[in-house]
């Protein structure tokens, strides 16, 4: 590994050892409240549950360090299992549906891509109104009909385990591990990779150093679209289901556990290591949850709580030392002068435009 | 998300009073709010002309009580979103306040009506301290602060409703008639709600603290700078939205009669959404609550051409994102323009 | 830096005392035992042959909605009281969302806490399917009720006759209506399985009123934002509309509150189904006149006796078998597996009082 990106993960394993500690310890304690917690069979299940959402992080992982966000994840996800039903109840192969749904998994993300580095606009606002249009598309295509009638060889993998590997491992599980060892490669060892921390860092810089922003954010979120799109295949297999409403609401889920997973919202740091680590203290939690018939109702409750403490956590040494200097202001004096705030890494030197 | 506060795309900071340039700035925001205003009338022109009925009193009552409570939330979240901040926990406050402050008529019959808001103030005051004091204090991300609340708020919902609902016959008759009163045809509600976000809008124009929030979202750096307490301009903007939230939540209970632990589930995003179509940049500076809440209106109208049209309702959400992403492009081109057009006015000034 | 490893270290350590937390806060009917993934672990014969001792797990459509709340507690005389007083443990659980996505871990979550039956409303006809049949695959009984999966069960307890639900409304509505006039239809959500049934039904009954006309047929999504608009929606669309069917409770309380105005309170006819809670005040101003429902508690009542009976190896869901279920009576199997509870109620002013749910 090179000396920068060496320089990089310093600073940032920290919150990555705490956040594996967190998984340690729930898992410790989950197995102490339940003797299913470490069993075959709930490690399976787990697997069907969050594989879709775990795959969906990786992508969004990128994205969010690029300094951008894609709030559609769940609507592609949808689109694409509306589209897999459509097709397959008007008949066509399984071959060239599943090459459609790549095709238009990689359209909606180009679309993302597109709107953000072409206008220019606030990857926030158009996600969230992409995830409206396509939610709309595959409640257009679907209406009111559901299709449930997939071949057994294909949704088999929402039951059986994948071969080979004992009776513990899921499809989606194994797909989200070799995409994440995919993901983690080039995330930390490609120039690619290095560019879409710099890009998250500082767009005028990474400009100036020759990157291709636009080029690069917008491959960001094909490649957000395309693993979605996927994720959308095995989440209507697994369930032999095609509805209009499949994965309704999921993205929370996914920022929750990027956030956790110690990516900062304001771009330039994070590591899949970290979001994988996410992945699991949220599967984790829930699950244990679960097993302990603790009130589910509640449960949100924690993740929200997990949440907080990933932002405090990692604030928490600048925070108490704010928290002193946080008096009230007097006029002609500001709060607590600083030269940089938390609310702009982007700009650390202070520069206003001309 | 630094690639939201690259400087070419930052839209202008409010310039000092008098100059040319405020005045060009404020013709912006007018062009913007007429913007909306001229789409609303094309769209209600071309509904009435295929369905006339769209247009007779008892429809345009419908869609004036229906806008009431976003236009509300529509206000607090441009205030915070004006201070680039977010708060996706809105529609979590709303729905606590609504079950807690209409549960204390069944519990008490007699229970005075004001207090039932006064309840649901105090609810979302609460809510939006809290929010408030980890944005400003602990200067983390709102965005990641308001999901995480919004979870603990709806998961503190849940624990406290379970299964129980609130029921319309355990309210009394002149809180539900609270959103059917009207006057000359108008609903009271509506002519009330308009008078707040006038209020609202005269503060953010009008009045000093009002103007920070503006600065801070153009430039935090500058703000600071320039001596504006930041974090308690941020503190107060979270409260009151979260207040606003609160009286939303009551306004909705008294609208629907009968509230579970699923009120509100989803509005953050359909307020953000009327408040981006409103205008608001979504990274902050710029916007107005006139807007906001025009575009809250705009939006109620769409949804509810579509079901006077009979227009699939499979179509509903298609067509709600295409108009988003539409505003977004639009007030990108006039916030590029207006850059550059106050670029060379103050060139020209110097 | 020391601070921000220390940071580093007490989020672990928070994390670790909320769930020893919940752990220790937790603490609900199930009662805990070692492994077992095979069902009946702890169980002996009761009274009639039937077992006790079965771990019991309920598992509506979401938490939260007062309808299975009622149909599933203990209090409100729903399927765990019928599993206590049967001597088995009952536990609800679901997730809050109404989505299978939701409802699924839940699903496997008491597969793993060693359930031996499972009684289920489903939220989608097959979504549930893979997951229920690995359970039946592993002996555990699975029953669902209120809302069915077709393929992957062992028995469906019907609140009522789908027909008879479906026929029950129109006739309610026809006679309100002396037969003539237009008529719409605001539902839940567009893939609902009982939903689409009951208007299945709904459809065929009308023929036999010829002059009253199905017009439209609108979703609420059990979301009362948009059932309040799709009603109003149909005010504006349809001038002439003279009543209207609302089969789900959100979208009836939803259509009451925009129908309790003088203009329409009385004009248009509303019925539907709903909880006599939430339609007391409109039966009682007389926006609504007559509604259909059932009574929810007793419907969990019998999932829960018919479930203990299938898992005691009484029943097999053959037609003609039959059992009874404590103090509802005895019941018979129909075709396809299904138990009916009985015919439709019909709530109206006079009766209404008597019920608290």
């Amino acid at each position: 590994m090179s000396d920068r990106i060496r320089a990089w993960m310093g600073p940032l394993l920290r919150w990555e050892t705490g956040l594996a500690l967190v998984v340690v310890i729930i898992g410790i304690v989950g197995a102490s409240v339940s003797s299913q917690f470490f069993t075959s069979n709930n490690i399976f299940n787990l697997g069907l549950s969050y594989g879709e959402i775990a795959i969906m992080t990786l992508p969004m992982t990128l994205i969010v360090i690029s300094g951008e966000i894609d709030l559609s994840v769940a609507s592609i996800l949808g689109m694409s299992s509306a589209l897999l039903g459509y097709l397959w109840a008007r008949h066509w192969p399984m071959l060239g549906i599943f090459l459609l749904v790549a095709v238009v998994g990689l359209a909606a993300g180009a679309i993302n891509g597109l709107l953000v580095t072409r206008l220019g606009l606030p990857s926030l606002a158009v996600t969230i109104g992409t995830l409206a249009v396509y939610r709309g598309i595959a409640t257009i295509l679907l209406g009111p009909n559901t299709v449930a009638n997939f071949p057994v060889t294909y949704t088999n993998l929402g039951v059986n385990a994948f071969p080979f590997t004992g009776n513990d491992l899921t499809y989606s599980a194994a797909i989200f591990i070799v995409l994440a060892i995919v993901f983690g490669i080039v995330l930390h060892a490609t120039p690619f990779g290095r560019s879409v921390y710099a890009m998250g860092a500082s767009v005028e810089a990474a400009q100036f150093a020759g990157i291709r922003v636009k080029r690069n954010k917008t491959i960001l979120f094909m490649t957000s679209g395309l693993v979605c799109a996927l994720a959308g295949v095995l989440l209507t297999f697994r369930l032999n289901t095609a509805v209009q409403n499949n994965g309704l609401g999921l993205e929370l889920a996914v920022v929750a556990i990027v956030l956790l997973g110690g990516v900062s919202i304001f771009g330039g740091k994070g590591t899949v290591i970290g979001v994988v680590l996410g992945v699991l203290a949220f599967a984790g939690i829930q699950n244990a949850l679960f097993l302990t018939d603790f009130n589910q109702e509640a449960a949100g409750i924690v993740t929200g709580a997990l949440l907080l403490l990933s932002v405090f956590g990692r604030n928490a040494a600048s925070f108490s030392s704010r928290l002193r200097q946080w008096r009230p202001a007097r006029p002609g004096r500001g709060g607590g002068l600083r030269a940089s705030t938390g609310q702009e890494p982007g700009n650390p030197a202070g520069i206003t435009p001309p | 998300m630094s690639a939201l506060v690259s400087q070419s795309e930052r839209p202008p900071p409010p310039a000092p009073a008098g100059t040319g340039a405020r005045k060009l700035t404020e013709r912006a925001f007018r062009i913007r709010e007429s913007g909306i205003i001229v789409v609303l009338v094309v769209f209600v022109a071309v509904t009435a002309s295929v369905q006339p009925r769209f247009l007779n009193i008892t429809n345009i009552q419908f869609i004036l009580v229906n806008t009431t409570v976003f236009a509300l939330l529509a206000l607090g979240e441009t205030m915070v979103v004006i201070s680039r901040n977010y708060d996706l926990s809105v529609g979590s406050v709303l729905g606590l306040s609504a079950y807690l402050s209409a549960s204390l008529f069944g519990g008490h019959p007699g229970f005075p009506i004001p207090l039932a808001f006064l309840a649901g103030l105090g609810i979302g005051l609460g809510c939006g301290m809290l929010n408030g004091i980890m944005v400003a204090a602990g200067r983390v991300p709102s965005l990641v602060v308001t999901l995480a609340t919004l979870y603990i708020f709806r998961g503190t919902d849940i624990l406290i409703v379970g299964g129980k609902e609130v029921v319309a016959n355990s309210l009394p008759s002149a809180f539900l008639e609270i959103p059917k009163a009207t006057v000359l045809g108008i609903p009271v509600l509506a002519i009330a709600i308009a008078v707040v976000i006038g209020i609202g809008a005269y503060y953010l124009r009008s009045f000093r603290s009002g103007r920070e929030l503006y600065a801070m979202g153009s430039n935090p750096d500058a703000a600071r700078l320039a001596g504006i307490p930041v974090g308690r301009r941020v503190f107060v903007a979270f409260t009151v939205s979260g207040a606003i939230a609160g009286v939303a939540g009551v306004l909705w209970a008294a609208q629907y009669g009968t509230i579970d632990s699923t009120a509100g589930t989803g509005y953050e995003l359909q307020v953000i959404s009327a408040v981006v179509v409103g205008g608001v940049a979504i990274f902050g500076g710029s916007g107005s609550a006139v807007g906001a809440a025009l575009g809250a209106l705009l939006l109620n109208t769409i949804s509810s051409a579509l079901y006077v049209l009979g227009i699939s309702p499979f179509w509903n959400q298609a067509i709600f994102g295409f108009l988003l992403l539409l505003a977004i492009t639009l007030d990108r081109f006039i916030s590029v323009r207006l850059t550059a057009a106050l670029r060379v006015r103050g060139a020209r000034h110097e | 830096m020391q601070l921000r490893q220390t940071a580093g270290l007490a989020v672990p350590l928070v994390v670790a005392s909320v769930l020893l937390a919940a752990c220790s806060s937790s603490g609900s009917s199930s009662t805990s035992t070692s492994g077992g993934t095979s069902s009946s672990s702890a169980s002996s014969s009761g009274a009639g042959g039937l077992k006790t001792g079965l771990k019991v797990f309920v598992i509506p459509k979401n938490l939260g909605n007062n309808y299975f709340t009622t149909a599933d507690s203990s209090k409100s005389g729903g399927a765990i009281a019928a599993l206590e007083a049967l001597g088995e443990t009952g536990t609800e659980t679901s997730g809050t969302a109404a989505t299978p996505a939701s409802q699924i871990p839940a699903i496997q979550g008491a597969i793993s806490k060693g359930a031996n039956a499972l009684i289920v409303s489903a939220t989608d006809p097959t979504a549930l399917c893979p997951t229920l049949n690995a359970a039946m695959k592993r002996g555990i009984t699975v029953v669902t009720y209120d809302s069915d999966a077709p393929t992957c069960r062992d028995l469906f307890i019907n609140q009522a006759s789908t027909a008879q639900i479906g026929t029950s409304e129109v006739d309610v509505l026809a006679k309100q209506l002396n037969q003539t006039g237009d008529i719409a239809i605001v539902s839940a959500t567009a893939s609902a399985t009982n939903q689409n049934a009951w208007i299945g039904y709904m459809k065929q009954e009308l023929k036999k009123y010829p002059k009253m006309k199905l017009v439209s047929t609108v979703y609420g999504n059990d979301d009362p934002t948009t059932a309040t608009q799709v009603t109003q929606g149909l005010l504006q669309q349809f001038p002439n509309l003279k009543g209207i069917i609302s089969p789900t409770t959100v979208g009836i309380a939803a259509a009451a509150a925009v129908l309790d105005t003088p203009k329409y309170r009385g004009k248009i006819a509303l019925t539907g189904l709903g909880t006599p809670d939430s339609l007391k005040k409109y039966v009682s101003d007389g926006t609504i006149k007559e509604f259909v429902l059932w009574k929810p508690n007793d419907l969990g009542f019998l999932a829960g006796y018919a479930a203990v009976q299938v898992a005691s190896g009484k029943l097999n869901g053959s037609q003609g078998q039959k059992f009874t279920a404590g103090k509802l009576g005895s019941f018979t199997v129909g075709a396809d597996k299904t138990v009916l509870l009985g015919p439709p109620f019909v709530f109206t002013s006079d009766n209404i009082n008597q019920f608290d749910f």
